[in-house]
């Protein structure tokens, strides 16, 4: 049996997307980093809540099909809150991550020294290697 | 005869459906840890913020555009299969398989630009975490635009409509990946 037309819907939402592509692409341009970390990535939430309901339909479907979707990210959480403190920080309580730091410290030198020399800033086109 | 995956819903729902479910949900678990392990070793390392100010960031807007598009395209298709009109969920299909080839020209023309400049896969931990993400997502755009085609093939000939539908949801979660790494690629510099 034939179902209704929603194409009209499906633009309108595509066209709302499209709005909020533009901000998360001027957002960062302003250069301030609340409003970075609110146009780029807040939106990049709100753009994949429109196309996870509304192209994806997961709001239609069996409910245990979300529990499914939450169920693989809370495994992403898990192994976030598992591993990320050690790879955030290069030292704690008990411990040091001495070539992390190190990593750290020469490449940032090697970066203010190339931008102190004048010859590449950070949006040269020769990489720091 | 019909395969199980149409046919079968003991579940509540077809079993073709969960199935594309299912890929999805190891799928987060894929590009997750990999999200995830990009994002910590961001935190940890600030210089990987100059690594970043070399990608290139209007491709990735361009990019950004395509797949959105092209996923409009898909779920249009979706729309014209409910209706029962085959041909249209084809033509559909097809324009969003064009959407993947655009996707993809841009991304060998950004890679092109960006391997002779120096920047390779071993350059550094960035251009590493760079070229396994969007290579891994690549590798999703080109496998779900060869299985759209076949689709297409079907759906013109009013078969297996549903499958519109699954290889759909498929293309959605695609963009979605996208949607996030753009913004960790190229917009965090």
């Amino acid at each position: 049996m034939a179902g209704h037309d929603h194409q009209q819907h499906y633009i309108k939402i595509y066209v709302v997307l499209l709005v909020l592509f533009l901000i998360s692409v001027a957002g960062p341009e302003i250069g301030i980093q609340w409003v970075t970390l609110v146009t780029a990535f807040g939106i990049a939430f709100v753009k994949a809540y429109l196309v996870i309901v509304h192209f994806m339909h997961i709001n239609v479907e069996k409910k245990y099909i979300t529990y499914l979707m939450a169920t693989s990210l809370l495994f992403m959480g898990l192994f976030w809150a598992g591993v990320a403190p050690d790879v955030m920080r290069h030292e704690g309580q008990n411990w040091t991550n001495d070539g992390a730091k190190k990593e750290v410290s020469q490449r940032m030198a090697e970066i203010e020294a190339r931008k102190a020399a004048g010859g590449h800033d950070a949006h040269g086109k020769k990489a720091a290697h | 005869m019909k395969p199980i995956a149409t046919t079968r819903s003991i579940t509540g729902m077809p079993t073709g459906r969960l199935a594309v479910w299912w890929l999805i949900a190891s799928e987060i678990v894929i590009f997750g840890g990999l999200l995830a392990s990009y994002l910590m070793h961001r935190i940890g390392h600030p210089e990987f913020g100059d690594y970043a100010s070399h990608t290139t960031t209007w491709m990735g807007a361009v990019n950004t555009f395509i797949l959105l598009t092209s996923s409009l395209m898909a779920v249009l298709a979706h729309n014209k299969a409910e209706m029962g009109d085959g041909k249209g969920a084809a033509k559909f299909l097809m324009l969003t398989v064009l959407g993947a080839l655009a996707f993809l020209g841009v991304k060998s023309f950004e890679w092109y630009g960006e391997i002779t400049h120096g920047y390779v896969l071993y350059t550094n931990m960035f251009w590493s975490f760079y070229y396994t993400a969007a290579g891994i997502h690549a590798l999703h755009v080109i496998i779900g635009a060869i299985i759209m085609v076949f689709v297409a093939k079907d759906a013109a000939a009013g078969k297996e409509l549903q499958r519109v539908e699954y290889i759909g949801i498929y293309w959605h979660f695609v963009d979605l990946v996208w949607i996030f790494l753009f913004p960790l690629l190229y917009i965090a510099k």
